[in-house]
Protein backbone atom coordinates (compact mmCIF):
# COMPACT_ATOMS: atom_id res chain seq x y z
CA UNK A 1 0.00 0.00 0.00
CA UNK A 2 2.73 2.27 0.94
CA UNK A 3 4.53 1.23 -2.33
CA UNK A 4 1.17 1.96 -3.94
CA UNK A 5 1.40 5.68 -2.64
CA UNK A 6 5.38 6.10 -3.29
CA UNK A 7 4.50 6.25 -6.98
CA UNK A 8 3.08 9.57 -8.70
CA UNK A 9 -0.93 9.68 -9.27
CA UNK A 10 -2.76 9.37 -12.31
CA UNK A 11 -4.76 12.20 -13.53
CA UNK A 12 -8.14 10.02 -12.90
CA UNK A 13 -7.01 10.42 -9.24
CA UNK A 14 -5.36 13.33 -8.91
CA UNK A 15 -8.53 15.46 -10.92
CA UNK A 16 -11.37 14.41 -8.89
CA UNK A 17 -9.09 14.83 -5.69
CA UNK A 18 -9.16 18.30 -6.33
CA UNK A 19 -12.59 18.73 -7.26
CA UNK A 20 -13.59 17.28 -4.00
CA UNK A 21 -10.84 19.11 -1.90
CA UNK A 22 -12.98 22.47 -3.61
CA UNK A 23 -16.38 21.23 -2.46
CA UNK A 24 -15.12 20.20 1.35
CA UNK A 25 -14.14 23.06 1.99
CA UNK A 26 -17.74 24.05 0.50
CA UNK A 27 -19.19 21.38 2.97
CA UNK A 28 -16.60 22.96 6.12
CA UNK A 29 -17.92 26.19 6.07
CA UNK A 30 -19.24 27.51 2.93
CA UNK A 31 -15.69 28.26 1.61
CA UNK A 32 -14.45 28.81 -1.75
CA UNK A 33 -10.94 27.12 -2.39
CA UNK A 34 -8.67 29.90 -4.07
CA UNK A 35 -4.99 29.91 -2.97
CA UNK A 36 -3.67 33.43 -4.43
CA UNK A 37 -5.84 35.09 -2.24
CA UNK A 38 -3.15 34.27 0.65
CA UNK A 39 -0.64 36.55 -0.96
CA UNK A 40 -3.33 39.39 -0.16
CA UNK A 41 -4.51 38.33 3.33
CA UNK A 42 -0.77 37.97 4.25
CA UNK A 43 -0.14 41.62 2.51
CA UNK A 44 -3.03 42.92 5.00
CA UNK A 45 -2.09 41.35 8.09
CA UNK A 46 1.54 42.58 7.62
CA UNK A 47 2.08 45.64 5.48
CA UNK A 48 -1.63 46.69 4.63
CA UNK A 49 0.14 50.34 4.82
CA UNK A 50 -2.89 52.87 3.72
CA UNK A 51 -3.45 50.91 0.80
CA UNK A 52 -7.56 50.43 0.37
CA UNK A 53 -6.84 47.25 -1.11
CA UNK A 54 -5.43 45.87 2.00
CA UNK A 55 -7.83 47.28 4.64
CA UNK A 56 -10.07 44.90 5.53
CA UNK A 57 -10.70 42.44 8.45
CA UNK A 58 -8.38 39.52 7.40
CA UNK A 59 -8.57 37.53 10.52
CA UNK A 60 -12.22 37.52 9.46
CA UNK A 61 -12.02 37.01 5.73
CA UNK A 62 -8.37 35.46 5.47
CA UNK A 63 -7.72 33.34 8.52
CA UNK A 64 -9.18 29.99 7.43
CA UNK A 65 -7.22 30.71 4.23
CA UNK A 66 -4.03 30.77 5.65
CA UNK A 67 -4.54 28.17 7.71
CA UNK A 68 -5.11 26.35 4.52
CA UNK A 69 -2.23 27.21 2.91
CA UNK A 70 0.27 26.23 5.85
CA UNK A 71 -1.35 22.77 5.50
CA UNK A 72 -0.63 22.51 1.74
CA UNK A 73 3.37 23.25 2.96
CA UNK A 74 2.93 20.15 4.95
CA UNK A 75 1.06 17.93 2.57
CA UNK A 76 3.97 19.40 0.01
CA UNK A 77 6.10 17.77 2.34
CA UNK A 78 4.45 14.66 2.91
CA UNK A 79 4.01 14.22 -1.01
CA UNK A 80 7.02 15.68 -1.88
CA UNK A 81 9.80 14.65 0.80
CA UNK A 82 7.98 11.49 2.33
CA UNK A 83 6.01 9.80 -0.86
CA UNK A 84 8.68 11.25 -3.25
CA UNK A 85 8.52 9.36 -6.23
CA UNK A 86 11.86 7.57 -7.05
CA UNK A 87 11.50 8.44 -10.68
CA UNK A 88 11.40 11.58 -12.86
CA UNK A 89 8.49 12.71 -13.78
CA UNK A 90 7.52 10.45 -16.48
CA UNK A 91 6.08 13.30 -19.33
CA UNK A 92 5.46 12.27 -22.98
CA UNK A 93 8.39 11.55 -25.22
CA UNK A 94 7.51 14.51 -27.17
CA UNK A 95 8.06 17.00 -24.15
CA UNK A 96 10.74 15.41 -23.32
CA UNK A 97 12.47 16.09 -26.60
CA UNK A 98 11.17 19.39 -26.53
CA UNK A 99 12.75 20.11 -23.57
CA UNK A 100 15.78 18.86 -24.09
CA UNK A 101 15.90 21.16 -27.28
CA UNK A 102 15.90 23.77 -24.95
CA UNK A 103 19.00 22.71 -22.97
CA UNK A 104 17.08 20.77 -19.99
CA UNK A 105 18.98 17.66 -19.75
CA UNK A 106 18.39 16.87 -15.81
CA UNK A 107 14.34 15.70 -15.21
CA UNK A 108 15.24 14.33 -12.12
CA UNK A 109 13.16 16.34 -8.71
CA UNK A 110 9.97 18.06 -9.34
CA UNK A 111 11.87 21.52 -10.61
CA UNK A 112 15.32 21.65 -12.88
CA UNK A 113 17.81 22.02 -10.35
CA UNK A 114 19.55 24.40 -13.17
CA UNK A 115 16.57 26.99 -12.74
CA UNK A 116 15.52 26.50 -9.22
CA UNK A 117 18.65 26.81 -6.67
CA UNK A 118 19.81 29.15 -4.67
CA UNK A 119 23.17 30.19 -7.07
CA UNK A 120 20.82 31.25 -9.82
CA UNK A 121 19.64 34.27 -7.60
CA UNK A 122 23.22 35.59 -8.53
CA UNK A 123 22.39 35.70 -12.27
CA UNK A 124 20.20 38.06 -14.16
CA UNK A 125 18.07 35.28 -15.99
CA UNK A 126 18.10 33.27 -12.40
CA UNK A 127 16.66 36.44 -10.85
CA UNK A 128 14.68 37.29 -13.78
CA UNK A 129 13.15 33.87 -13.75
CA UNK A 130 12.54 34.22 -9.43
CA UNK A 131 12.09 37.32 -8.95
CA UNK A 132 10.66 38.78 -11.87
CA UNK A 133 8.21 35.52 -12.68
CA UNK A 134 7.05 35.30 -8.87
CA UNK A 135 6.29 39.25 -8.80
CA UNK A 136 4.19 38.41 -12.12
CA UNK A 137 2.64 35.66 -10.07
CA UNK A 138 1.53 38.19 -7.28
CA UNK A 139 0.27 41.18 -9.67
CA UNK A 140 -1.31 39.18 -12.31
CA UNK A 141 -3.61 36.96 -9.64
CA UNK A 142 -4.08 39.60 -7.58
CA UNK A 143 -5.26 42.04 -10.95
CA UNK A 144 -7.50 38.91 -12.09
CA UNK A 145 -8.94 37.80 -8.41
CA UNK A 146 -7.72 34.56 -9.07
CA UNK A 147 -5.86 32.00 -10.02
CA UNK A 148 -5.12 28.26 -11.07
CA UNK A 149 -7.39 26.89 -8.47
CA UNK A 150 -9.73 30.33 -7.73
CA UNK A 151 -11.11 30.40 -11.16
CA UNK A 152 -9.71 27.39 -12.99
CA UNK A 153 -11.22 24.88 -9.93
CA UNK A 154 -13.78 26.72 -8.06
CA UNK A 155 -14.49 29.42 -10.74
CA UNK A 156 -15.06 26.72 -13.61
CA UNK A 157 -16.90 24.54 -11.80
CA UNK A 158 -19.48 27.16 -10.43
CA UNK A 159 -19.82 27.96 -14.61
CA UNK A 160 -18.41 31.52 -13.95
CA UNK A 161 -18.19 33.54 -16.96
CA UNK A 162 -15.52 36.13 -15.57
CA UNK A 163 -13.27 32.57 -14.36
CA UNK A 164 -13.80 31.20 -17.79
CA UNK A 165 -12.20 34.49 -19.39
CA UNK A 166 -9.32 34.35 -16.82
CA UNK A 167 -8.40 30.49 -17.20
CA UNK A 168 -8.38 31.61 -21.27
CA UNK A 169 -6.21 34.70 -20.35
CA UNK A 170 -3.95 32.32 -18.27
CA UNK A 171 -3.67 29.38 -20.88
CA UNK A 172 -2.66 31.47 -23.98
CA UNK A 173 -0.63 33.95 -21.98
CA UNK A 174 1.55 30.80 -20.64
CA UNK A 175 1.59 29.14 -23.75
CA UNK A 176 3.05 31.92 -25.14
CA UNK A 177 5.56 32.75 -22.39
CA UNK A 178 6.23 29.32 -22.50
CA UNK A 179 7.31 29.06 -25.88
CA UNK A 180 8.68 32.53 -26.44
CA UNK A 181 10.37 33.61 -23.32
CA UNK A 182 11.27 30.37 -21.84
CA UNK A 183 13.57 29.55 -24.50
CA UNK A 184 15.56 32.89 -23.80
CA UNK A 185 16.00 32.31 -20.06
CA UNK A 186 16.98 28.82 -20.97
CA UNK A 187 19.79 29.95 -23.73
CA UNK A 188 23.25 30.36 -22.91
CA UNK B 1 -17.97 46.70 28.16
CA UNK B 2 -15.53 46.98 24.59
CA UNK B 3 -17.58 47.97 22.05
CA UNK B 4 -15.60 45.03 19.90
CA UNK B 5 -17.92 43.42 17.18
CA UNK B 6 -19.85 40.67 18.78
CA UNK B 7 -18.90 37.52 18.01
CA UNK B 8 -21.34 35.66 16.63
CA UNK B 9 -22.20 31.63 16.82
CA UNK B 10 -21.61 31.41 13.50
CA UNK B 11 -18.07 33.05 13.53
CA UNK B 12 -17.20 30.51 16.38
CA UNK B 13 -18.35 27.76 14.55
CA UNK B 14 -15.83 29.24 12.16
CA UNK B 15 -13.43 29.25 14.14
CA UNK B 16 -13.51 25.78 15.41
CA UNK B 17 -13.23 24.21 11.61
CA UNK B 18 -9.55 25.78 11.43
CA UNK B 19 -8.40 22.08 11.83
CA UNK B 20 -10.67 21.15 9.47
CA UNK B 21 -8.84 23.53 6.98
CA UNK B 22 -5.77 22.81 7.61
CA UNK B 23 -6.67 18.87 6.69
CA UNK B 24 -8.10 20.13 3.57
CA UNK B 25 -4.45 21.77 2.93
CA UNK B 26 -2.70 18.58 3.72
CA UNK B 27 -4.76 16.88 1.83
CA UNK B 28 -4.67 19.52 -1.19
CA UNK B 29 -0.93 19.67 -0.84
CA UNK B 30 -0.29 15.71 -1.47
CA UNK B 31 -2.59 15.79 -4.05
CA UNK B 32 -0.66 18.64 -5.96
CA UNK B 33 2.62 16.81 -5.11
CA UNK B 34 1.53 13.27 -6.15
CA UNK B 35 -0.70 14.28 -9.01
CA UNK B 36 2.68 15.78 -10.49
CA UNK B 37 0.61 19.96 -10.76
CA UNK B 38 3.43 21.36 -8.78
CA UNK B 39 6.44 19.88 -11.20
CA UNK B 40 7.26 22.53 -13.89
CA UNK B 41 8.18 19.64 -16.55
CA UNK B 42 4.04 18.62 -16.57
CA UNK B 43 3.26 22.49 -16.66
CA UNK B 44 5.38 23.20 -19.60
CA UNK B 45 4.60 19.64 -20.92
CA UNK B 46 0.89 21.56 -21.06
CA UNK B 47 1.78 25.03 -22.12
CA UNK B 48 4.02 23.59 -24.55
CA UNK B 49 1.06 21.29 -26.58
CA UNK B 50 3.05 18.67 -25.67
CA UNK B 51 0.55 16.30 -23.42
CA UNK B 52 -2.68 15.95 -22.15
CA UNK B 53 -2.08 15.46 -18.62
CA UNK B 54 -3.18 18.68 -17.04
CA UNK B 55 -5.90 18.89 -19.28
CA UNK B 56 -7.53 15.63 -18.00
CA UNK B 57 -6.80 16.51 -14.61
CA UNK B 58 -8.78 20.14 -14.61
CA UNK B 59 -11.02 18.44 -16.82
CA UNK B 60 -11.78 15.72 -14.57
CA UNK B 61 -11.45 18.10 -11.57
CA UNK B 62 -14.47 20.21 -13.48
CA UNK B 63 -16.96 17.01 -13.77
CA UNK B 64 -16.62 15.84 -10.09
CA UNK B 65 -16.72 19.23 -8.73
CA UNK B 66 -19.70 21.03 -10.96
CA UNK B 67 -22.54 18.67 -9.98
CA UNK B 68 -21.65 18.41 -6.38
CA UNK B 69 -21.17 22.11 -6.37
CA UNK B 70 -24.46 22.49 -8.23
CA UNK B 71 -26.28 20.20 -5.88
CA UNK B 72 -25.32 21.44 -2.63
CA UNK B 73 -26.55 25.08 -3.84
CA UNK B 74 -29.75 23.71 -5.20
CA UNK B 75 -30.21 22.17 -1.78
CA UNK B 76 -29.59 25.54 0.07
CA UNK B 77 -27.90 22.93 2.35
CA UNK B 78 -25.99 24.76 5.69
CA UNK B 79 -21.89 24.27 6.03
CA UNK B 80 -20.70 22.44 9.01
CA UNK B 81 -19.78 25.89 10.49
CA UNK B 82 -23.86 26.60 10.06
CA UNK B 83 -24.05 29.72 7.21
CA UNK B 84 -25.69 28.75 4.13
CA UNK B 85 -23.92 27.41 1.38
CA UNK B 86 -23.62 30.09 -1.35
CA UNK B 87 -21.03 31.22 -3.72
CA UNK B 88 -21.25 34.85 -4.58
CA UNK B 89 -20.80 35.21 -8.73
CA UNK B 90 -17.78 37.17 -9.70
CA UNK B 91 -18.72 40.41 -10.90
CA UNK B 92 -18.14 40.49 -15.00
CA UNK B 93 -17.75 44.59 -15.14
CA UNK B 94 -16.03 44.82 -18.69
CA UNK B 95 -13.89 42.25 -17.92
CA UNK B 96 -10.73 43.74 -18.65
CA UNK B 97 -9.21 42.48 -15.19
CA UNK B 98 -9.73 38.83 -15.91
CA UNK B 99 -7.67 38.87 -19.14
CA UNK B 100 -5.25 41.62 -18.37
CA UNK B 101 -4.52 40.16 -14.78
CA UNK B 102 -5.25 36.57 -16.12
CA UNK B 103 -2.59 37.09 -19.08
CA UNK B 104 -0.12 38.93 -16.60
CA UNK B 105 -0.18 36.12 -14.24
CA UNK B 106 0.01 33.30 -17.45
CA UNK B 107 3.37 35.22 -18.22
CA UNK B 108 4.71 34.38 -14.87
CA UNK B 109 3.04 30.77 -14.91
CA UNK B 110 4.79 30.01 -18.53
CA UNK B 111 8.57 31.36 -17.49
CA UNK B 112 8.15 29.96 -13.85
CA UNK B 113 6.32 26.53 -14.52
CA UNK B 114 4.48 27.86 -11.11
CA UNK B 115 0.98 28.70 -9.65
CA UNK B 116 0.01 29.88 -6.24
CA UNK B 117 -0.77 26.77 -4.85
CA UNK B 118 2.43 24.70 -5.72
CA UNK B 119 4.67 27.51 -4.47
CA UNK B 120 3.39 26.56 -1.12
CA UNK B 121 3.76 22.89 -1.87
CA UNK B 122 7.24 23.45 -3.10
CA UNK B 123 8.25 25.19 -0.25
CA UNK B 124 7.57 21.85 1.92
CA UNK B 125 8.53 19.81 -0.83
CA UNK B 126 12.22 21.15 0.06
CA UNK B 127 12.95 23.70 -2.77
CA UNK B 128 14.13 26.49 -0.60
CA UNK B 129 14.39 29.42 -3.16
CA UNK B 130 10.81 28.94 -3.82
CA UNK B 131 10.85 30.79 -0.71
CA UNK B 132 12.09 33.92 -2.66
CA UNK B 133 9.51 33.43 -5.20
CA UNK B 134 6.86 33.84 -2.51
CA UNK B 135 8.39 36.98 -0.78
CA UNK B 136 8.30 38.39 -5.06
CA UNK B 137 4.66 37.49 -5.19
CA UNK B 138 3.88 39.00 -2.35
CA UNK B 139 5.49 42.05 -3.53
CA UNK B 140 3.61 42.00 -6.77
CA UNK B 141 0.27 41.53 -5.01
CA UNK B 142 1.26 44.61 -2.71
CA UNK B 143 1.87 46.70 -6.00
CA UNK B 144 -1.07 46.06 -7.43
CA UNK B 145 -3.05 46.91 -4.77
CA UNK B 146 -0.75 50.18 -4.50
CA UNK B 147 -1.91 50.89 -8.15
CA UNK B 148 -5.25 49.51 -8.37
CA UNK B 149 -7.13 53.03 -8.65
CA UNK B 150 -5.83 53.78 -11.14
CA UNK B 151 -5.89 50.38 -13.63
CA UNK B 152 -8.51 49.15 -15.78
CA UNK B 153 -10.90 46.57 -14.42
Amino acid sequence: MLELLHHPWPWYVTGPLLGLVATSLLVIGNKQLGVSSNFRHLCAAVFPRNVAFFKYDWTRTGLWNLVFAGGIVVGGFIGGVLLASPEPVAVTARAHADLAGLGVHDFAGLVPHQLFHWGALLTLKGWLLIVGGGFLIGFGTAYAGGCTSGHGITGLADLQLPSLIAVIAFFAAGALASHFLLPLLLSG
Amino acid sequence: MTTAAPVTPVARAGERMLPAYFLAGVLFGIVLTKGELVSWFRIQEALRFDGLYIYEVLSSAFVVATPLFWWLKRRRLRSLAGEPIAIPPKALGRGRRYVIGGAIFGVGWGLTGVCPGPLFALLGAGVGVIAVMIFSALAGTWVYGYLRPTLPH
